[in-house]
């Protein structure tokens, strides 16, 4: 029997493969794909939620709802994204976060 | 609306002037004459307002503040109609005597402007409805004053003689705020001087504070008196005044005659009934006022710069006024009440005649200097009788009223003082008085020689003329009050508080004209065909060596004090409220800076941290803790 405790526990390792990623790669590309998969992370948190939560017999339909507005989002974000890399990439010849350091106080 | 007319006239002048003094030039003069004589025709007006019920009046709400009010308002009464002729007449006189006496100044809109200020700041003190108000304009007079003294500021000697008057009487200011917050706390907040004086009657709060513990009332009496110290100079705060000889001799006269030094001892009157209800205080007030007397009487027998005899002749003259104000309050206790139906006071009479003479000897020595080329040195004058006539008469005549001659103004104000003298069954009191008298008599009579008579001594004295006409005026006028102030032709219309006239003080009499006879003949028998000084008293010609004193003092208390201060700033205020919190601070940005190192991925990684940490404390902790 699968419960809602496997869907978060999947969720939850997705979460965290995905913040690992973004904390320990260097290449922006791909810390860019771990984002990503924290998302997914997140939606499927949500998709579990609503097959769990029975209203009328019927699952959730408001957090599947939610799990398409993130998915537009998250697309709409690609866009920007990609586009904020290419032009980091133009500036400093380089994909490696690390050669990112204006911030510094 | 008078009083508010005289008040506010010399307030816009002053405004005016000191605001846009460059724009107006010339125009400023006229401006402040023109204020002077208006408010002078309004004083004129105000003598003729009779006492209402109710003598205080609300000019303007100064400050509201719950049950806490002080007010700019007015008490027009006797004492103060009598004393406002007197600022204003001579206030207009010496504006027109500085017509003359500045006329090649550069600073001349400035000086005027200050004049006018000084003037306000004195109308206020003498309408003052209260001790608030009165402390307001007080202070005002200290800055004025401190402008004028320091007019020519480029010298350093009056750059130094402003600062110390101010200084000086920052020191009796600050014991009168104690004064007038001890009464205002005794009375509840009331400081009006008619409401502090009724507050004395049979179950008032003053007086069941009287009865209960009298220190307190000799406390505010003498805390009181300490503000009348410092403005009228008295021992030992009477350092400032020959110094403020640096002045302008115009602002000499203003500020010896009739306005500054008279305000402390105008105060006194005003507060007399506390020294009535405390006779320890009275006592002191008159026994200060007496010592002050003689001892500036005998500094005055042994110097040489003109303006310096008068600046003693004016000390001495006030320590007889404070005299005569603790003298009453003990005459009083000694059955001599004062006349209920006119109300006159010695002291008030006094300072009302020394206005007049001492105005005019000062604008007369103000004419000499101008003659001599700005020469002050006696010794270096003689023989100005026979080039200035005018000036000579007029000087003679101030100088005889001032040494008392009979008929004169200064002989009755003078006797008056003495018979309260010696009402007040204190010999000391009268014996100094008439110490005084004959020393007085002395050292003006040794003025009027070595300046007036003999051979000029130098080419200045030989060369000299007669002042301008502008400035003989004002000398003439000034001449008549000075002989005629003391009969009640004058002194009654313009309600000087002349006391009563006193029958039976055979002895007051004797002796005050004792005194005259062997002061004038002694310095005669002295001073007469003599180039230089026969005496030499080095005591007397150093002022006792009050100055050297203080420096001492200063140097062993205010320095070492100073030293204390200054390492206790180091220590406690540099380094432990500025040094080691800013230390402290640096330290922690040092620190948190680098959590600041621009790595995306350093940030995530807190980031992620925060959220588990935040996720463990609610999913693990709190629900332990009871939540």
């Amino acid at each position: 029997m699968i419960t809602l405790g496997h869907y978060l526990v999947v969720s939850g390792m997705l979460f965290a493969l995905g913040l690992a990623g973004v904390i320990a790669r260097r290449n922006i590309i791909i810390v860019y794909m771990c984002l990503e998969m924290m998302l997914s992370a997140a939606n499927l948190a949500l998709v579990g939620f609503s097959r769990f939560h029975l209203v009328n017999g019927l699952p959730d339909y408001t957090a599947q709802s939610l799990v398409f507005f993130t998915i537009t989002v998250a697309a709409a974000e690609v866009a920007v994204g990609l586009a904020i890399i290419v032009a980091l990439f133009r500036s400093k010849q380089s994909v490696d976060v690390e050669s990112v350091t204006k911030l510094q106080g | 609306m008078h009083a508010s007319i005289i008040l506010l006239l010399p307030f816009f002048s002053a405004l005016v002037i000191l605001l846009g003094h460059r724009q107006l030039k010339g125009a400023a003069v006229l401006i402040s004459v023109g204020s002077s004589v208006v408010s002078f025709i309004a004083c004129v007006a105000l003598l003729a307002v009779a006492d209402d019920k109710d003598n205080t009046k609300l000019l303007l709400p100064f400050l509201d503040v719950g049950q806490f009010h002080a007010n700019i308002d007015v008490l027009i009464d006797k004492q103060s109609r009598g004393m406002m002729f007197i600022v204003s007449f001579i206030g207009m006189l010496v504006h027109l005597f500085s017509l003359g006496y500045m006329k090649d100044d550069d600073a001349k809109p400035r000086f005027f402007g200050s004049l006018s200020l000084f003037m306000f700041s004195m109308t206020g003190i003498v309408l003052a409805g209260n001790l608030i108000m009165m402390f307001i304009f007080w202070e005002l007079v200290g800055l004025s004053s401190y402008l004028l003294i320091g007019h020519w500021y480029q010298k350093a000697s009056a750059a130094e003689a402003c600062k110390k008057a101010f200084l000086t009487n920052r020191i009796g200011d600050f014991g009168f705020m104690i004064g007038i917050l001890l009464l205002f706390g005794l009375n509840k907040g009331d400081v009006s001087f008619e409401n502090l004086r009724d507050a004395f009657v049979q179950g008032g709060p003053l007086f069941d504070a009287q009865k209960s513990n009298p220190g307190i009332i000799t406390a505010a009496a003498l805390c009181i008196f300490m503000g009348a110290m410092g403005k009228s100079a008295q021992f030992p705060l009477h350092v400032w005044l020959p110094d403020a000889m640096e002045g302008p001799t115009p602002v000499s006269a203003l500020i010896h005659a009739a306005t500054m030094v008279a305000a402390g001892v105008y105060m006194l009157v005003r507060v007399s009934f506390l020294m009535e209800a405390s006779p320890l205080a009275a006592e002191i007030i008159a026994g200060i006022g007496c010592f002050t007397a003689l001892l500036a009487a005998l500094m005055a027998t042994q110097q040489n710069d003109i303006k310096r005899v008068l600046a003693y002749s004016t000390l001495s003259q006030l320590g007889y006024m404070v005299m005569a104000v603790g003298a009453v309050a003990m005459a009083a206790k000694n059955g001599h009440e004062p006349h209920a139906a006119e109300p006159g006071h010695p002291a008030m009479f006094h300072l009302y005649t020394h206005a007049f003479f001492k105005a005019m000897l000062f604008l007369g020595s103000g004419a000499v200097i101008y003659a001599c080329h700005h020469e002050q040195d006696i010794w270096k004058m003689g023989g100005l009788r026979k080039h200035m006539p005018v000036t000579f008469w007029t000087f003679a005549i101030g100088t005889a009223a001032l040494m008392g001659v009979p008929f004169f103004s200064g002989f009755w104000s003078k006797e008056a003082v003495l018979g309260v003298a010696f009402d007040s069954g204190c010999k000391v009191l009268f014996l100094a008085g008439a110490a005084t008298a004959a020393l007085t008599a002395f050292y003006m009579t040794r003025l009027l020689i070595v300046a007036f008579f003999g051979k000029p001594r130098t080419d200045s004295a030989h060369h000299a003329t007669e002042a301008p006409m502008i400035m003989i005026l004002p000398l003439a006028i000034l001449a008549i009050f000075s002989v005629l102030s003391g009969y009640n032709i004058l002194a009654t219309p313009l309600q000087a508080m002349k006391p009563p006239h006193v029958e039976g003080h055979q002895t007051v009499l004797w002796a005050s004209l004792i005194a005259l006879v062997a002061g004038v003949s002694g310095a005669i028998y002295l001073y007469r065909g003599k180039d230089k000084d026969p005496v030499n008293i080095k005591l007397f010609a150093n002022k006792f060596y009050f100055d050297e004193i203080y420096a001492v003092i200063i140097r062993i208390c205010q320095d070492r004090l100073a030293w204390i201060v200054n390492a206790m700033e180091r220590i406690l205020v540099d380094g432990l409220v500025a040094r080691l919190p800013t230390a402290i601070v640096a330290r922690l940005g040092a620190a948190t800076r680098m959590l600041q190192g621009g790595h995306l991925q350093g940030y995530t990684f807190l980031l992620g941290s925060g959220v588990i940490a935040v996720v463990y404390l609610v999913v693990f902790v709190l629900p332990r803790l009871g939540h």
